[in-house]
């Protein structure tokens, strides 16, 4: 028999109210579910539209094609010297990431009311499931930015290498958010409604459109509380060549997203008990 | 160690009831309702009851043991399974389970329609908690019993819907977990693939794991279970062998008047914005009002509705159902030529009776409903009606017994001498 629950002691079901039992480790012998569930919401996705993975290229492309126009060609938008689709389709990246995960990781548990009730797994992976799949779309979209790079000729600094952390680095500040996010979502749906504005507004915070050296020196340790910033700017120096970003600009958002994915662990456990029951 | 399974002790859940609202489906709706009851905090407390699903039980399950749990509908059957499976916590008590567990709430958990035979057994299999390895193994067996062939690489939401059942029965009957809880998955699928669920279970049950099983089928709980629970608004109204049990059960339904109705008080009565349902009898063929019928009587029902918009081709109708849950017939006003279906509002009462001499002596219950043909049921109510046919005036006598069938038809025999 194998150790999914351990056969020598009971599982215990009792009011948890007023408990602070995180309890994560139940989650790990169900770590091959999250990869199916993973695996379930790339199949659908890929499945369902008739260019499959081209829409994940081609939505990104043509999405960087109007920042570049708009931005570029009729703003001037400065650019650190990179050409401006390169520039803005390296932050671009990791940000449809980033908004992605966002999105389907605070409407996950609404969208999961099936499973919530009628049978049990940790609720926890089902945000870690929705902020980790549109990363394979990422992979994705990526071939269109290696094309930018040999049209432009530009070489990838050893920054490159560093792409992953940095992907994980998005992935866990959208889990944190998710965290809050989506038990909250099943109680009002108005936080579906705001998702779409919070993701918009966002993106203008963050140097995705314009270069990080647009920001006045002053305000860089307010503008750094974005923990964006460190991911977009990571994304520039590893594809770009970009010079390497500052450490000291990046603390302040990690530390903003370690608060985040602590108290929403927390918050998340507490919700999850109530879930089948409102969903 | 203990040969225990399951140890249920004082078990309670209750829910929030509202008065009108306590679900806020907006934010805009919970600052609104705050703001309102400011000024009468005592009132909104007043107002909120509580109602409890489950109260204060109690029982052990040993290793091994195959238990029905038995009451009717919103008794909180599935309650007891939903906190047994960790779906939903205990409002108090506690319970203790010894083993894994593997629930099947519903056929098909975990099914996405948009994904083929073949992903949704890997699917639903890890949801239900299976490994990959292990279902790498049972693949082969799983889609011979779900007799799916070669459809394995179509698309769920092609499939019939008999198809999609045995799909799902076939991954969750191949779990293998100690303990088994199971809700009424039995009653979905023809009768040879119910058969096959249910031998399943019995199959489950010799290899010495414990089945917790929720089920209106009667005799299938006096024949799978060694004992059974009944459960009566939330409490336990007796535990004991299953036969015991589910006599005791069915025994219980003959207290029922003949006779349900619909008022206003008791909230909204079935129907829909055609037909309002008011109240529903049976009758014998001295007009008195009864659940216990002589064989020597009809049987005859009695609806008394509302028409509320002018319906056409509306049915109503009823299926008369057998202590184990067959259906023996079903029968409509349509098709007697009785209603062309076309009725203006008013107040109606429309009658069927079932013959004299036709039932054997037993318990029956009737389902009734109002349907209009392939646009919209307007009520179904299972089991509404649930009376008793007793053997007591007819020249044969208290001949009553189960091999005389369900009914009883008078045919017409012939003898001819051949020679000789």
């Amino acid at each position: 028999m194998r150790a999914f629950e351990g056969t020598l002691s009971p599982i215990v079901i009792e009011p948890s109210r007023g408990r602070w039992r995180l309890d994560l480790g139940a989650a790990w012998p169900y770590r091959e579910l999250l990869y199916f569930l993973v695996w379930r919401d790339v199949k659908v996705r890929y499945k369902q539209a008739a260019l499959g993975v081209g829409w994940v290229v081609l939505t990104p492309v043509l999405t960087v094609l109007v920042f570049s126009m708009v931005f570029g060609v009729l703003a001037r938008l400065p650019s650190d010297g990179h050409p401006y689709v390169a520039f803005a389709f390296a932050g671009f990246l990791p940000w449809s990431y980033f908004s992605q995960a966002l999105a389907r990781g605070a409407m996950c548990l609404v969208g999961s009311s099936q499973l919530l009730t009628k049978v049990y797994f940790p609720r926890i992976l089902i945000p870690v499931a929705a902020v980790t799949m549109p990363a394979v779309d990422l992979l994705f979209s990526s071939i269109a930015m290696g094309g930018l790079l040999v049209w432009y000729g530009i070489v990838p600094g050893w920054g490159l290498a560093l792409l992953p952390v940095f992907t994980l680095y998005a992935g866990i500040t959208a889990l944190a958010l998710a965290l809050w996010l989506s038990p909250v979502n099943v109680r009002f749906r108005d936080v579906g409604h705001t998702i779409p504005f919070l993701i918009q507004c966002w993106m203008y915070l963050s140097p995705v459109v314009y270069p990080l050296s647009l920001v006045p020196d002053r305000w860089q340790i307010v503008y750094g509380l974005n923990p964006m910033v460190a991911v977009v700017e990571g994304f520039r120096w590893g594809l770009l060549g970009a010079s390497s970003p500052r450490v000291s600009l990046f603390l302040p958002g990690a530390a903003v997203v370690l608060v985040l994915l602590v108290t929403g662990t927390v918050f998340f456990k507490r919700m999850e008990r109530s879930l089948a029951d409102v969903v | 160690m203990s040969d225990l399974a399951i140890r249920v002790e004082n078990l309670s859940k209750s829910y929030r009831v509202g008065r009108t609202r306590v679900r806020h489906d907006t934010l805009r709706d919970l600052v609104t309702d705050r703001v309102r009851s400011l000024g009468r905090r005592a009132d909104r407390d007043r107002a909120e009851r509580v109602f409890w699903a489950l109260r204060d039980v109690s029982f052990d399950v040993r290793q091994g043991e195959v238990v029905g749990l038995v009451g009717r509908n919103g008794a909180g059957k599935s309650t007891i399974l939903k906190i047994l499976s960790r779906i939903t916590e205990p409002t108090s008590g506690r319970a203790e389970i010894h083993g894994r567990v593997g629930s099947l709430l519903e056929v098909g958990t975990g099914f996405d329609p948009e994904l083929t035979g073949r992903e949704n057994i890997y699917l639903s299999g890890a949801i239900l908690g299976m490994r990959k390895g292990e279902i790498d193994r049972k693949f082969q067996e799983i889609v011979e019993f779900a007799e799916i062939g070669r459809f394995i690489d179509t698309p769920v939401k092609r499939y019939s819907s008999g198809m999609y059942v045995r799909l799902a029965f076939a991954v969750a009957g191949h779990l293998e977990p100690e303990i088994l809880l199971v809700d009424e998955v039995l009653a979905v699928g023809d009768a040879g693939f119910q058969r096959k669920c249910l031998g399943r279970i019995g199959e489950v049950s010799r290899e010495n794991r414990t089945v917790v099983f929720v089920s209106h089928n009667m005799s299938a709980v006096a024949r799978l279970c060694q004992s059974a629970i009944w459960i009566d608004g939330g409490q336990i109204q007796e535990i004991g062998r299953a036969a015991d049990v589910v006599m005791h059960y069915l025994a219980a339904g003959q207290t029922d008047a003949g006779e349900v109705r619909f008022d206003a008080s008791s909230g909204r009565p079935p129907g829909s914005e055609y037909i309002s349902l008011a109240a529903a009898r049976l009758r014998d063929d001295s007009g008195c009002v009864t659940t216990t019928f002589d064989t020597t009587s009809g049987v005859t029902l009695e609806m008394e509705y509302r028409i509320l918009r002018r319906a056409s081709s509306l049915r109503l109708g009823f299926a008369l159902v057998a202590h184990d849950g067959t259906v023996i017939l079903a029968s409509r006003d349509a098709d007697g030529g009785v209603g062309d279906g076309a009725r203006g509002p008013g107040t109606y009462v429309t009658r069927c009776t079932i013959s004299a001499r036709f039932l054997s002596p037993g318990q029956y219950a009737l389902t009734l409903g109002c349907d209009t043909p392939r646009i919209e049921t307007h009520f179904l109510l299972e089991r509404a009606l649930v009376f008793h046919v007793e053997d007591v005036s007819s020249a044969d006598g208290p001949t009553a017994n189960e091999a005389s069938g369900l009914v009883r038809v008078s045919l017409p025999w012939a003898s001819d001498r051949m020679g000789h």
